[in-house]
Parts: C-alpha cells; structure tokens; sequence
C-alpha cells in the first residue's frame, strides 16, 4: 500500500460537529473584575468562593502565557472569549430529568449518552455539562443515601459549602499556572463527587462535557474527595461542534485520596480537532489535572484516551506523599491531521516507598505532533520510592512527528527509576503482510493500534474500553478499532 | 491453476521479470531455482499483489481469471498464498488472533460461519503439530523476537490454517539448519494434495530432496531459460549456473 492511500485510510468526518439551536444566557465577549463577580452572583456564591475567585484573577493578570510545549499557536486574545453561556432553562428549577429540556435530551442521545436513567447504561451514573452549566445529574439520590455525593460543582458550592472549602485549591492552587490561574477566576461549572469513609461506590461516575456556543470557552472544575478506604470510579468524555474559529478548554481537575482511598479517572477526549485539510478550528485543550495521595497506601491512577482537540496540553500527575501510596498514567495520545499534543504526566515522590507507573502510547498520522513530556520526581523523604515508565510512539505515514521529554530528578539514593521507549512505524510491508493472509487493510490497521495501545485499553472500565478502541477506529478512518 | 503469461514486471522503474511465462496445474509441485537478482522473489510478490511492484505487460491467470486488477486480500481470498522470504514482525498483534482474523476471512469469503475463539483453539492446536510448534508459539506477537527457523515455521502454520489452493514457497529453506528444514519440508508435504499447487522458489536443490517436484525451471535475467524434472535441479547442484549459460 502507498503512502497516498495510508492517507485517504486516515480522513474521516468527525460526527460529533453539530450544534444544539438552543436559546443560550450568554455573557458578552471579554474578561474583566466585573465578569468574575457577575459569575458568581450568578451562581449564588458564598463569599469564600468569591474571594479566591478574585485573587486568583488578580494573581492571572501578573501572569503571562506558556509557551514552553512543543506546540505552536498564534496568541490568544482573552477578550474576545465568552465566558460564561448556558441553556435558558436554569438547571435549579428542574425537578426531575423529565424536565430536562428536550433539545437538550436529543444532543445527548445523538452523543450516545441518554440522560434518562432507566434507559442509561447499567452501572453507571452521568453528570452532563452543556457549554457553562451541568444540566442533569443521574442518580443523584441513589448514590446519596450511601453518603455519596455525585453533583454539579455549584451545586456542591452551595449545599456542602465546607468540604469545598476544605479542599478546593489544595492540589492545585491558583497560583500553579497561568490556566490553572484563569480557570480558578472564571471556572463555571463542573463535577463533585465525595465518598465518605469505608465505602466502595458501587457504579461508575461519568461527566460528559458538550462545549456548543461558539466562541465560548469552557472552564470547568472538577473535585473528587476519596476519604480513608473508600473507592471510586470515574470516567469523562467530551466532544464539541465544529465551528471555524478555536475555542478554548480550561478545566482544572483535584482529586484527594486520603488513606488507603483508590480513585481510578478515566477521559476519553473527543473534543473537535479542527478541519483536517486545512486545520482551522478546534479546542484548545489547556487543562490542569493532579490527584493527592495524601494518605497512606492511597492509590490514584489516572487513565486517558487523547484523540480529539487541535492542541492538547495536559499533564494528569500525582503527589505521592503518603508512605506506600500509589501513582499511575496510562495514556493513548492520538494525533492525526494538522492536531498538535503535549502530554504527558509528572510523579512526585515524596513518600516513603512511593510506587509510580507511567504507560504512554503515542500514535501520529497525517501531518501532526505528538509529544509526551513527562517528569518523575523522587523527593530527599522518598526512601524505596520506585517508578517505572515507557513510552512508545507509533508512527503512521512518513509527515507525522513523534518527539519524547522525559525528566528525571532523584535526590534519594535508594530510589529506582525506571524508563523505556520506542518508536515503530506502521510499515507497507506489515499491511502487505495482513492483505496477503485475506485481512484487509482497514482490518489490520486496527489490529495493530489495537495491540499497541492494549495496555491502556485494559485499564479503562470494561465497556468503554470497547468505546475507545472504537474511537480511534473513527479518528483514523474506516474499521480501524 | 496458475496460468503467468510473457509477464513484464519491475519495481521503481527498474524492470526485473522480462518475459516470464509458467503453467502449473493442480496436483503439480514446481520449483523455480535461479541466481539472486533473477526475480525470483518479483515473481511471488507480483503474484501475491504487492502494491510496490509494477506489472508492464503480459498477464498472470488464476483459474482462468486474471489476478492483476485484484487487491492483494481478493487473490489470499481466492486461495493464494505466500511465505514470504522475510516474514515481518508484527509487534502487539497475537499470534493466535491473526490465525484466526485470517482464517475467519476465508470462512466469511466462503460464506461459512466464523470460528469462535474456543473452537479456533481446538483445530489450531491440531495444525500446530504439523509443524511441531509449542503451544506457547501461538501467544506470542506475531514473528516478534522469533528465531529465523520459528518465522519460517510460523509461515507454515499459517499455510496449514489456511489450507490454499496454491502455494508460493518464497526461499522457506533459506537460514534453516538441516532439523528445521525437515520439519518444514515434511509440514509442506501433508499439504499437497491432488487438488492443490506449489511454487517453491529456492537457491539449493537439498530442500528438493524434502519436497520432490515435478518441474525445476532455470530463471535468469527475468525469464525461464531451462526447464526439465527433478534431474535439472541436480545437474544445476553439480554444475553450477554456467552449464546453462547464467553467470
């Protein structure tokens, strides 16, 4: 097979470009004191929440851009970016999912995920993000009678005022970086969930983020308390309409797990790539994730299915301070197109035999950049601390680029490290190898991504795991997946 | 079976076959010996239907039907096979799951039911000792960190599984100790049958001791410049490629 039909194999349309016509509250254009004080009136905030609204605004206008990744962009301009939009309908009025706005139900139907619990899949409890708002939440009441709190983030500022105020900022303050900075000011909405102490949550959560207004930006925030020995479960999928300009995604993810708490996040990011001839359009993905295992034999292990977004810039990490805790990074990052990615994971070790694993499977087409950028830090208290990392990169056509960073700093010598990586090629020649045994050529392609990224896929929660591999068999044409 | 008419072919501009014609009927086992750079390995591949070579003139038939507007799935579907001189490293792709996708292809092709991984297991584990192979070999990558000998043993296998029509032998002895060899040749000879061919291309007449044919053909230059039975082969061991006027 030539290189020119490897290229039609990787094209295809991204089905998830349509727009809801939904009658929208949306702010004007452009960011301001004002915009973060009308943002939290809005939403009936009590004066902490303000407050560190306003100084981490305050501490973003110090700030300037990073352009350190390997990604290029022309600069953004903040003031021509909407900050806030959300369905006319307010959510808070809404009683049950029945009253869940119609056109609302259909966009999410048509993105595979039906709001209405009894038609859900089983197990698995949904909080649908709409542009700035959650608009239903399954399960709600379920979950809550064994103490679990599965809620939107404003919903969680107003009725557990105290556990967000414990926790909020603490993994990563707004002072971390500039998005995390911007996030922290204007941050609309998001998931919450808490599981108390002792208890196993008996389903899946999931968040889907939908991002329809254009021109608008969407800044969600994320919290997840794990108290001592509890575990929890939670996935999250975003897509967007196709529109000509770039629209920026800046969420901030904290997770806490106190001791022996396990939290396992999954994300499959599906967000519009922009236009694949020509590359205009899409999200930028500029997203700050972290998870604290700050208690002992704690466990957080992130997962991530990247195919979506013109760029991506994320770094899902963890703190390791609790003595004998757990960090891992699974990631399948796909790049196709003109889409650039900047991914990767940092572990800081501080804890006495801290244990960390970094899995990263790259895979470029078209013309794109795939970077992973990863660091692994093991502190002077890291006593025993072992990290294992690979990193491999599979390369699809001859215009794609795959570049590796990794960063190791060890201050402890009893510490060990870890690190191996690969680049390979889908060679012409393993096509011709499939095509010669009867299997086609759309056929073996999935094959082979398929056995590359299988030890990620193994980590998702079993039916997603059929969706991703379905997902990279959309992003890279025909039956691959 | 295998009708190759004054086949013209080449890769990158460079022509290599020039006037190449061959008939193999059922039943027959051909080999096809010749200097390297002769084109012995353009024939399988064109046969086959690898897209980076380049067919010029001429035509090749398969059961009547011409094979060159054919993708190189339709011609495996229609029962041809290869083993390929150099079988490529597959990594992450299980052995035993590309057994059975390819197996599945054929049975979808001949509008049989698929086979179930459980009943796949049973017949593979069967045709595994035609070849003498672990039961371990079928969980590894496909060719991934396998010896010369289990690659060429793995093409067998594979043969076995998919039970083809005609058979292309591209070099299979090549880089195989004298023990290897047997097994192969004898994995080979429990393939042919009165309704089935082989093309076995090779440098050395000893696998022709294995698997005995009905014709040897001299190639040089692109073109058949001697044929005769297995007595060919033998004055070529002895006489080297001069008696017939190849350098």
């Amino acid at each position: 097979m030539t290189m020119k039909s490897i290229e039609e194999f990787t094209s295809r349309e991204y089905k998830y470009g349509f727009q809801t016509p939904i009658e929208s509250d949306v702010f004007a254009k452009g960011l301001s004191e004002d915009t973060v004080r009308a943002i939290s009136k809005l939403k009936n905030e009590p004066p902490f929440m303000l407050e560190f609204r306003l100084k981490a605004y305050r501490h973003w206008l110090t700030m300037k851009e990073p352009h350190w990744a390997n990604v290029e962009y022309p600069a953004l301009d903040y003031q021509d970016v909407i900050y806030y939009a959300a369905p006319k309908k307010k959510p808070e009025q809404l009683k049950s999912m029945e009253e869940v706005d119609p056109e609302l139900k259909k966009t999410f139907e048509k993105l595979g995920i039906p709001l209405m619990e009894q038609k859900r899949l089983a197990g698995v409890a949904v909080d649908a993000i709409f542009d700035s708002v959650s608009v239903a939440t399954s399960y709600k009441a379920k979950l809550l009678e064994i103490g679990v709190v599965f809620c939107s983030f404003s919903e969680a500022v107003e009725k557990y005022p105290d556990l967000v105020k414990k926790y909020v900022g603490t993994v990563v303050p707004y002072t971390d970086n500039f998005y995390a900075a911007l996030n922290s000011a204007v941050f609309s909405d998001g998931s919450f969930v808490f599981i108390p102490k002792g208890v196993k949550c008996p389903m899946e959560l999931s968040s889907y983020f939908r991002i329809n207004t254009e021109g608008s930006g969407q800044f969600e925030r994320t919290l997840i308390i794990a108290e001592e020995g509890s575990y929890v479960s939670y996935l999250e999928g975003c897509t967007a309409p196709k529109f000509d300009t770039n629209q920026l995604h800046a969420a901030v993810v904290e997770l806490v797990a106190l001791d022996d708490a396990e939290i396992k996040y999954s994300t499959v990011q599906n967000w519009f790539a922009g236009d694949p001839k020509t590359g205009r359009g899409g999200i930028y993905n500029f997203v700050t994730k972290r998870g604290a295992c700050r208690g002992r034999k704690s466990k957080i292990s992130w997962t991530q299915v990247e195919t979506g977004s013109a760029i991506t810039w994320k770094y899902p990490s963890c703190v390791l301070i609790g003595d004998d805790s757990v960090g891992e990074f699974y990631s399948v990052a796909l790049t196709n197109h003109f889409q650039q990615a900047d991914t990767g994971t940092k572990m800081i070790h501080i804890g006495k035999r801290t244990k960390s694993t970094i899995i990263s499977k790259g895979i470029s087409a078209g013309v794109s950049n795939n970077n992973y950028r990863g660091e692994v830090q093991m502190k002077e208290s890291a006593e025993g601390a072992r990290n294992f990392t690979q990193c491999d990169s599979l390369l699809i056509g001859a215009k794609c680029a795959a570049n590796t960073f990794p960063v190791i700093d060890v201050r402890n010598p009893t510490a060990t490290v870890e690190h191996e990586a690969s680049t390979s090629k889908i060679s012409d020649d393993q096509l011709f190898y499939f095509r010669q045994r009867g299997i086609g050529t759309e056929d073996a392609m999935s094959a082979i991504i398929n056995g590359f990224c299988k030890d990620v896929f193994r980590e998702l929660p079993g039916e997603f795991a059929v969706e991703a591999t379905q997902l990279l068999g959309l992003k890279l044409e025909g039956s691959v997946g | 079976m295998l009708k190759v008419v004054d086949l013209h072919a080449g890769i990158e501009n460079r022509p290599i076959l020039k006037g190449f014609s061959l008939e193999v009927k059922p039943g027959e086992v051909h080999a096809i010996m010749g200097p390297n750079g002769s084109g012995k390995s353009t024939l399988s591949k064109v046969v086959a239907g690898d897209p980076h070579y380049e067919v010029t003139k001429g035509d090749v038939f398969f059961e009547g039907k011409s094979l060159l507007g054919l993708e190189p799935e339709e011609r495996a579907l229609l029962g041809i096979f290869l083993a390929f001189q150099y079988p490529v490293e597959i990594p992450g792709v299980n052995n035993a799951s590309f057994l059975r996708m390819a197996y599945n292809a054929r049975r979808r092709h001949a509008g049989q039911k698929e086979s179930d991984p459980l009943e796949f297991d049973e017949f593979l584990r069967e045709k595994l000792k035609t070849v003498q192979m672990n039961p371990g070999f079928i969980n590894r990558s496909v060719n991934h960190g396998f010896s010369g000998g289990e690659k060429k043993r793995n093409e067998i296998l594979q043969m076995a599984v998919l039970d083809p029509k005609l058979a292309i032998l591209d070099e299979t002895d090549s880089g195989l100790d004298i023990d290897a060899l047997r097994i192969v040749a004898e994995g080979v000879n429990r393939l042919r049958r009165p309704d089935n061919a082989m093309v076995v291309i090779t440098h050395y007449q000893r696998l022709l001791d294995y698997i005995v044919p009905d014709k040897v053909h001299i190639l040089a230059d692109g073109r058949i410049v001697r044929s005769g039975d297995k007595s060919l082969a033998l004055e070529l061991e002895k006489k080297g490629y001069d008696f017939v006027g190849v350098k």
